[in-house]
């Protein structure tokens, strides 16, 4: 059971929240253009790494807003929690 | 019975009352304070149960949670529990135990067949045989399963309830012993809100069984002087009946009150039988103390056979020993403590030590008690008939792996065992601590946390077993200043001897006696050994293929001990073996307390309209879609669904009905940007709209398929309503905020639900407007509010929307109250519409309508994997617009292929037949399955306005728009094969003319 | 390999049990096999099993960076069952269960296969019309299927509640649908695959794939570097980071899902009952514990945790379907690492590296197809070209769109 530090509100825990997968995916602009395969790798493939990923959570019972988490898959430690928009802190280090 | 055992004086029992209680059908009794395996022992009762693979005779090994063989089922009927520890039951009166897995009774058991083959049992041995005839398998496992189980399920509603509690310490304790009574006691002196909880009734942990003294005074007085400072400090909760169960991430810990357990079935009912306390902790200190581990000799499962130190504990808390006789043996000093106060009561003790030599004070004590001490020797047998008669002791080699000389039969009615101490590391591994092994205890204690979770291990579970850095560590933790408390006996297990399995006079393994390091489950060292042998060397291969760790216990006394044998016979370190990781819970922890308050009516929510008690009051039948409750039909006597929809129907069509439409999902949008919006989340164009007009969309998700649809209206310039399918409510909301607040952050909308805050009510028929028109002074004619417009109106004096679209085809009104009039407003077009034989309908005959004008739901008539063009639905799809979500994704190579599942409307030959929902359409129908499937049906009914009377149905068929004219055959589930012809799905009015009237 | 049967069994009685043979080998890796299977779980096995029994190919190996049937295999809830809707699924999983039939026997190494029968509920109208959907396209994929009214619910299931928060308006029930002993079918295909000459090697971790010219032509591992001709990856919650170790993506994400048990009691439970609406499903062992799990997190995580909530969640469920279990406690609770499709198929294809192959993404329900995702993988190793039961399930459908989609069709995932 994480303890979540939504950027608005606070420390509160996992259960006020819901994580969405990979965050920082720009939906294509020129979508008509790209071929199957580009605009699959969109719709389908998510990172799915063994170390930090940059997630997207929202705080569902809460503030209801979205925001972005930087949490090492393999040990569940959140590194940073940051507005959406924001770039991720720059010094998380790769861990795998 | 008298209680034979029992010591004239000492324990913690109240002497002064007598409880009574039974045991298999015979009464006992005991005293307050006593545990039911205390009482038990008192009466002189040894064999408590039999075991699970060999149904061996066990009585007690231990004096608390680590009991691996003591299982008792609990009381009966209703309040009945299996499995459930003796050591851990508090006595009280009336309590009734039975033992289990025994047929006919405990002394004469038919399952103890399984000890007399047990040579052909091994570890795994199912896995090798029950093999032949394959087809008898079943009937094999019936006989397994039957062996196997322990107690028995309860078979009757709980009579009790459960609740949970929160709390949120600055520093949380776990364990009320020496070292945990001093982190608490300092904690509360450096002004922390502390938690303290501990599984026993008493604070105090080891030093109830202890003789020890504390700060100049008794263990005991000190015990009580911290509970009465801790009990002053506002910011201090103790917990007591409290076991810590699970540690999760970051320091979120659950632990289960045992409230109403000492009372039995007559606690009162205001009492739940068990708190669960979840606890989100700043800091944590682990004081959970020591498990001791017995040895692994021959026959040591006997019944009278206990742990060393629990004999202390029986003598100290419970006033009671296990007998008159006692045989002490041991690998280190802490057992002698045991030897000495069981002495002191005038019990004759033999002390058994594998070691040459023990500790000079240990030696000297024993020795002034009178305990006849027996150096360099080993337990080789044990002669046990309905209780214990003597043991066997022989003179241990060198090395340890041999036994010489004579045999000395030593009697004795009891014996105990001491093979060293494994720290409590349990919730320590569970937060995913490392564990470090330490070579002078040879065990394992706490090394590194996971940086999640955080805390402290002090005293006997940080693998320090004296008293004094029990108290130092525990004093520190907690974080206050000034000395601490100070011990002024250091008690020690001095210099062990690891003995991981103590030989016999036959090899161990190759002859009559076992070597059990796991009691509950039957694992003997032999067993460890052949699961080396055939190859399964990891520690977690060698725990499922033996089965060791895996009992109720989780392996308490029998973990370490199995992977010292398996150290020793391979010949490398126990590090090099490895560990098994200790899962949550701690203790089995009851299915009710994690479940709490959360049954029943607070199990899930119930959604329920305005307008709900109305139809419950007038015979609605109701069905669960989504959280909601909806009104289903609305029988009349002697009528069934049927009948019921046919009448609604009918009506509908030829005059008027109502139905309540308040579950369908509404979002309020304003804002400049809500036309942009609704541009991307529909497939087709909004930028026309004018205010007060309403547009059917569908949405996509990006994959291309359909998720939701509904008809937003333009209420003013920059302000809409959106409706949803009554189940996408939150799906749609959500999809709209992800949107806009990850990708469009800069557009400007604001998107509210208001679901709840409307009541919507559909008045559906060509009467419907006579209706409207009997509770409103405002223009709804055709002209003043025509089809797909929205007007506000005074409906009955209350302020309404009213829009008019229609899911039956019929002209209809959609009017939307503030909530809290809806029942008003229901009531009263209720008694309007009696003028007009309105009849009131429900979801059924809406599904029969709408099906009829060949209407979708999303969600049933389309699955998640289809298009608007399989939908028949390309005349939504913008071809202008540059992008919506979905839009690239219809014209992949799948998407836009032929042959893929359309909608279409079927016919069934026969016309009283109404076909299945989800019966498939084959290509080619033959005598048996399998056959290819082309489609199936996803909605049928009979209409009773479609040919004076038929069945109609929807479904999605491949390249159906083509096949519009064939027959097809659906060979159903029951045998039948039948036929229907695919036809437009549009069966009433397929002008569409009734909806603008 | 010396049979196992009642015989050996006492045989080997009088020599206490001393004679017993490894049940597999544990040799050093050799330079070069003409298949290395990167994964020693049950599906990997299998692959191994059917390629050395029924493809010809025996020098091949089984890597195992940990211990045989360590991750999903020894984790799951031992389920297996092939009521899915889709024809390329009731093809692949009713594959699996011709296989498992007789494959004790086959194995030499009683699984406990238990076809015990499945139930699965319906609540609401519309989990009716799900399962009718269901059951109907089973039962014309030629797999036992039948609907069950409420009354014979009941006399299955007496104690459960029909008449709660969920009512249960009938259920699917097939027939063939069971358990089966988890560690047994990792150690069956094990020792069964070692006797056919497989080398089994554990504690081997893969940390690279060779490749040259865009063509797979060995591992590297903790054991030094390993030549093949084909590699299979079998490696589930890990096969995000073998893909990207091998320099490509796949559409999957690990989630961590959880079971737990009971303590043991003597039968109550008799066949395995699961829903759509309640997210619990349950059965009981052939040891006594009920044996129940849930929905999985929905986080990626390789931690083989999961949060507690769900497990409070689950045990809600299955306290409101079987009031009677309110008194039973909790015994053991764990987590696993799932790899999940986006659309809840496995994908069993090629990939952009040559003679490299994927078997992974059977997210919460690998197990119940051991044998036939190892029968239809092995073949497809063998011959460079996928097996026809496992061509649908290639990664190149989340490029055209042409999904299997058993989400989108209200399967609940287990």
């Amino acid at each position: 059971m994480f303890l979540i530090s939504c950027p608005w509100c606070g420390e509160r825990d996992q259960t006020e929240f819901h994580c969405h997968g990979e965050a920082h995916i720009a939906r294509p602009e020129n979508s008509l253009e790209m071929d199957d395969a580009a605009w699959g790798d969109y719709v389908f493939f998510r990172k799915n790494v063994k170390g930090v990923h940059l997630e997207r959570w929202t705080h569902d019972h809460g503030c209801g807003r979205w925001f972005n988490a930087a949490r090492n898959t393999a040990t569940d430690e959140f590194l940073a929690f940051y507005k959406p928009g924001e770039a991720p802190p720059a010094d998380l280090e790769r861990v795998s | 019975m008298t209680q034979d055992n029992r010591l004239p004086a000492g324990g913690l029992i109240d002497r002064s009352r007598t409880l009574s209680f039974e045991f298999d059908g015979k009464t006992y009794t005991g005293h307050p304070g006593d545990t039911l395996a205390s009482a038990l022992m008192a009466n002189g009762v040894t064999l408590l149960g039999r075991s699970f693979k060999y149904h061996r005779p066990r009585g007690l090994l231990a004096a608390g949670s680590e009991e691996p063989n003591a299982l008792i089922q609990l009381e009966r009927g209703a309040h009945t529990e299996p499995n459930t520890r003796a050591t851990a039951i508090e006595l009280y009166d009336g309590l009734n135990a039975c033992s289990q897995n025994r047929w006919p009774s405990l002394k004469y058991d038919i399952g103890v067949v399984n000890s007399w083959l047990s040579r052909f049992f091994p570890a795994g041995f199912y896995y090798k045989t029950f093999m032949w005839p394959e087809r008898l398998w079943m009937t094999y496992e019936h006989v397994i399963r039957r062996a196997a189980g322990l107690g028995v399920s309860p078979r009757l509603p709980d009579p009790d309830r459960y609740e949970h509690r929160h709390d949120q310490p600055e520093l949380l304790v776990v364990g009320a012993g020496p070292a945990g009574l001093a982190a608490a006691l300092s904690g509360a002196r450096a002004g922390k809100r502390v938690v303290l909880v501990d599984e026993n009734p008493q604070l105090g942990g080891s030093l109830l069984g202890s003789r020890d003294t504390i700060d100049g005074q008794s263990a005991l007085d000190w015990v009580a002087g911290v509970r009465a400072e801790l009990a002053e400090h506002p910011c201090v909760r103790v917990l007591t009946r409290t076991t810590l169960t699970g540690y999760f991430d970051y320091n979120y810990l659950i632990a289960t009150e045992h409230v109403t357990a000492h009372l039995g079935p007559q606690a009162s009912d205001d009492l739940p039988r068990q708190r669960l306390w979840k606890f989100r902790a700043k800091s944590v200190v682990l004081a959970t103390g020591a498990i001791e581990r017995p040895l692994v000799f021959a026959d040591n499962d006997r019944p009278g056979i206990l742990l060393a130190s629990a004999v202390r504990t029986y003598q100290h808390r419970f006033g009671v020993l296990p007998g008159r006789r006692l045989v002490v043996f041991t690998n280190n000093d802490s057992a002698y403590s045991t030897a000495i106060d069981a002495a002191s009561a005038g019990v004759a003790v033999t002390l058994v030590d594998c070691r040459d030599t023990a500790g000079d004070a240990a030696e000297r004590g024993a020795d002034a008690a009178g305990v006849t001490r027996m150096m360099g020797s080993a337990i080789t047998g044990v002669s046990y008939r309905n209780g214990l008669q003597s043991v066997d002791v022989m003179a241990l080699s060198a090395d340890g792996t041999r036994v010489d000389g004579p045999v000395q039969k030593v009697p004795c009615d009891s014996a105990c065992s001491s093979g060293g101490w494994n720290p409590a590391v349990h919730l320590h591994s569970q937060a995913k601590g490392k564990l470090r092994w330490l070579e002078d205890t040879h065990t394992y204690a706490p090394a590194a946390c996971a940086s999640t979770m955080p805390h402290s291990s002090v005293g006997a579970c940080d693998g320090e077993f004296s008293l004094d850095q029990a108290l130092n560590a525990g004093w520190a933790a907690g974080g206050a200043t000034g000395p601490a408390p100070s011990a002024e006996r250091v008690a020690s297990i001095g210099a062990l001897r690891p003995l991981w399995v103590v030989p016999c006079d036959h090899p161990v393994g190759e002859g009559p006696k076992k070597h059990f390091h796991e009691f509950q489950n039957d694992a003997t060292a032999a067993d460890l050994w052949l699961a080396q042998r055939e190859g399964f060397e990891s520690i977690e291969h060698t725990k499922r293929y033996t089965t060791t760790g895996m009992a109720t216990d989780q392996g308490k006394t029998s973990n370490v001990n199995a992977i010292g044998i398996l150290a020793s016979s391979r010949g490398i370190t126990v590090p090099e073996v490895g560990v098994t990781t200790f899962r949550p819970p701690y203790t089995p922890l009851t299915f009710g307390a994690i479940v709490g308050q959360n049954r029943r009516h607070l199990f899930h929510m119930v959604r329920k309209t305005p307008i709900h008690d109305w139809q419950a009051d007038h015979g609605a039948v109701f069905e669960d879609v989504g959280d909601w409750k909806r009104a289903r039909y609305y029988p009349k006597p002697g009528e069934d669904m049927d009948a019921a929809v046919r009448r609604e129907c009918q009506a509908v069509r030829e005059g008027v009905g109502l139905f309540d439409a308040s579950t369908l999902g509404k979002i309020d949008l304003q804002g400049e940007d809500v036309a942009w919006l609704l541009d991307m989340l529909y497939t087709n164009a909004w930028g026309g709209l004018a205010v007060g007009k309403c547009r059917y969309g569908l949405m996509l998700n990006e994959h291309g398929m359909v998720f939701d649809d509904g008809v937003t209206t333009r209420v003013a310039e920059n302000h809409y309503h959106m409706t949803t399918t009554t189940g996408g409510a939150a799906r749609v909301l959500g999809w709209i905020e992800e949107w806009l607040q990850t990708e469009w952050p800069d557009k400007r909308v604001h998107a509210t639900s208001v679901t709840e805050q409307w009541a919507v009510m559909a008045l559906n028929g060509p009467r419907a407007r006579a209706v409207l028109e009997a509770l409103t002074e405002d223009d709804v004619s055709n002209d003043a509010l025509p089809f797909m417009g929205f007007k506000e109106i005074q409906l009955a004096g209350v302020p309404a929307r009213v829009f008019r679209i229609s899911f039956t085809g019929e002209q209809a009104f959609e009017v939307n109250v503030p909530a809290r009039y809806g029942r008003f407003v229901w009531e009263q077009m209720v008694a309007a519409g009696a003028a007009h034989d309105m009849v009131i309908y429900g979801t059924e005959t809406m599904h029969v309508l709408r099906a009829e004008k060949g209407f979708i739901i999303v969600g049933q008539d389309s699955d998640g994997t289809m298009t608007p063009s399989d939908l028949d639905m390309d005349w939504i799809v913008s071809k202008k617009k540059a992008d919506f979500l979905g839009k690239r994704s219809l014209t992949r190579s799948d998407t836009s292929r032929d042959g893929r599942k359309q909608l279409v409307g079927l016919l069934s030959e026969d016309p009283s037949l109404v076909l299945p929902e989800g019966a498939h359409v084959v290509s080619e129908l033959r005598a048996a399955p399998p056959m290819p499937m082309i489609g199936h049906v996803t909605s049928s009914y009979f209409s009773p306005n479609v040919d004076g009377g038929r069945s109609i149905a929807l479904a999605v068929i491949q390249g159906g728009f083509k096949r519009k004219g064939d027959w097809v055959d659906l060979p159903l589930i029951d045998g039948r094969r039948v036929r229907a012809k695919v036809v437009d799905p549009v069966f009433v009015d397929a002008a569409g003319e009734r909806v603008k009237s | 390999m010396s049979r196992y049967s009642v015989f050996s069994l006492v045989r080997n009685a009088f020599s206490y049990h001393q004679n017993w043979q490894r049940a597999w080998r544990s040799p050093d890796p050799k330079r070069e096999y003409d298949v290395v299977i990167v994964g020693g779980g049950g599906h990997g096995l299998a692959t191994a099993y059917y390629l050395a029994t029924e493809c010809g190919i025996t020098n091949v190996a089984v890597i195992e960076k940990g211990w045989l049937g360590g991750g999903n295999t020894g984790r799951n809830t031992t389920i297996v069952r092939s009521n899915y809707l889709w024809d390329e699924s009731a093809a692949l999983y009713g594959h699996a269960m011709q296989l498992w039939q007789g494959l004790s026997q086959a194995l030499n190494y009683n699984v406990m296969y238990s076809p015990r029968g499945l139930l699965h509920l319906a609540h609401s109208v519309h989990d009716m019309q799900e399962i009718q959907r269901r059951g109907n396209a089973i039962y014309l994929n030629g797999i036992d299927s039948e609907f069950l009214s409420p009354e014979q619910v009941r006399e299955m299931v007496p104690f459960m509640s029909m008449e709660g928060r969920y009512p249960v308006l009938g259920a699917l029930l097939q027939k063939r649908g069971g358990t089966a002993r988890h560690d047994a079918v990792a150690w069956g295909y094990a020792r069964a695959a070692d006797a056919a000459g497989v080398d089994i090697i554990q504690n081997c971790e893969v940390t690279g794939f060779d490749i040259q010219d865009g063509t797979v032509t060995g591992v590297q591992t903790s054991r030094g570097r390993i030549g093949a001709k084909t590699v299979g990856v079998v490696t589930a919650g890990h096969s995000s980071v073998m893909a990207e170790m091998a320099g490509f993506r796949m559409p999957l994400e690990s989630f961590p899902l959880q079971a737990l048990v009971s303590e043991p009691v003597k039968p109550v439970v008799d066949c395995v009952i699961m829903s759509n609406g309640v997210h619990a499903y349950i059965s009981q062992s052939d040891k006594g514990e009920l044996v129940i799990g849930a929905s999985s997190d929905a986080y990626n995580s390789y931690t083989q945790r999961g949060s507690y909530d769900i497990i409070e969640d689950t045990l809600q469920a299955i306290c409101e379907m079987y009031p009677l279990f309110t008194r039973m406690r909790m015994l053991r609770q764990w987590g696993g690492i799932v790899d999940v499709t986006v659309d809840r198929s496995p994908i069993i294809s090629k990939t952009p590296v040559r003679n490299l192959y994927f078997n992974c993404g059977w997210g919460t329900g690998g197990f119940k197809c051991t044998p036939g995702s190892g029968h239809v993988f092995a073949h497809s190793l063998a011959n460079g070209d996928m097996h026809a039961i496992a061509a649908p399930f290639s990664m190149d459908r989340f490029n055209s769109g042409a999904l299997v989609d058993e989400g989108a069709a209200s399967a609940v995932a287990h």
